[in-house]
């Protein structure tokens, strides 16, 4: 049965939180990461949950808009990762 | 009854992409170099990010923002293991090597975060400047 004490957006509020926590997370390798490409891919990993927590905030806060924000966000990120990928090869590993 | 339904459905969809979104989380922080993170990132990181969507888009119902939620959703899945790929071909072309046991032997010390490094940049130009 469906428990009256949790309802749908505090589940997606306290969910967009944890995401948060996961996406500090990837700072660690952003800063580490030895390469070029693993900082790259840990700021590709952070914009996809960022992606997600402003879908899960949309739903949450009962504000639809924020799902446009996060259709731009996701296009932005993929021509980023594509883009620094590509120049990272051709100007020899320095960008 | 179809309400208890979808309510526990929201509630399996956000729970496993959190639970997938942390593995990629773990192993992006933990494997050892730029190419096992780009696996788990290009898999795991997608399940959860199109899990956590599709719980919205369950969440929302019949009405105009579900159709960008289910849009948001293939553009994922299309262009997350699309963008883990251009970044490992990258790095194949940058001279970076992959990780094997015996790099480990070789080093002496099991330090995984500085393999991989030093052979990027010591490469000569001819490496992907064509392509």
């Amino acid at each position: 049965m469906t428990p009256t004490w949790l309802s749908v957006e505090e589940v997606f509020l306290v969910a967009a939180a944890l995401f948060v926590v996961l996406a500090i997370a990837m700072f660690y390798r952003a800063v580490k990461g030895p390469t070029t490409q693993d900082r790259l891919l840990a700021v590709n990993v952070l914009g996809t949950n960022t992606v997600v927590i402003l879908a899960l905030l949309a739903a949450g806060l009962d504000e639809p808009w924020f799902l446009d924000v996060a259709l731009i966000y996701a296009l932005l990120n993929f021509l980023m990762a594509v883009a620094i990928s590509k120049f990272t090869v051709e100007r020899g590993g320095v960008l | 009854m179809a309400e208890e339904i979808r309510f526990w459905a929201i509630m399996v969809l956000i729970g496993l992409g959190l639970f997938f979104t942390f593995v990629s989380a773990v192993g992006v922080i933990r494997l050892p170099d730029v190419y096992s993170r780009a696996h788990t990132a290009s898999q795991t990181d997608t399940l959860g990010a199109g899990m956590a969507l599709a719980a919205v888009a369950l969440a929302l119902g019949w009405q105009n923002a579900t159709i960008y939620t289910v849009l948001l959703l293939f553009f994922v899945f299309i262009t997350n293991p699309t963008a883990a790929h251009a970044i490992v071909r990258s790095a194949s072309e940058s001279g970076i090597d992959p990780w094997t046991p015996e790099t480990d032997a070789d080093a002496g010390v099991g330090d995984p975060d500085t393999e991989g490094a030093p052979e990027q940049y010591d490469e000569s130009d001819d490496g992907g400047a064509s392509r």
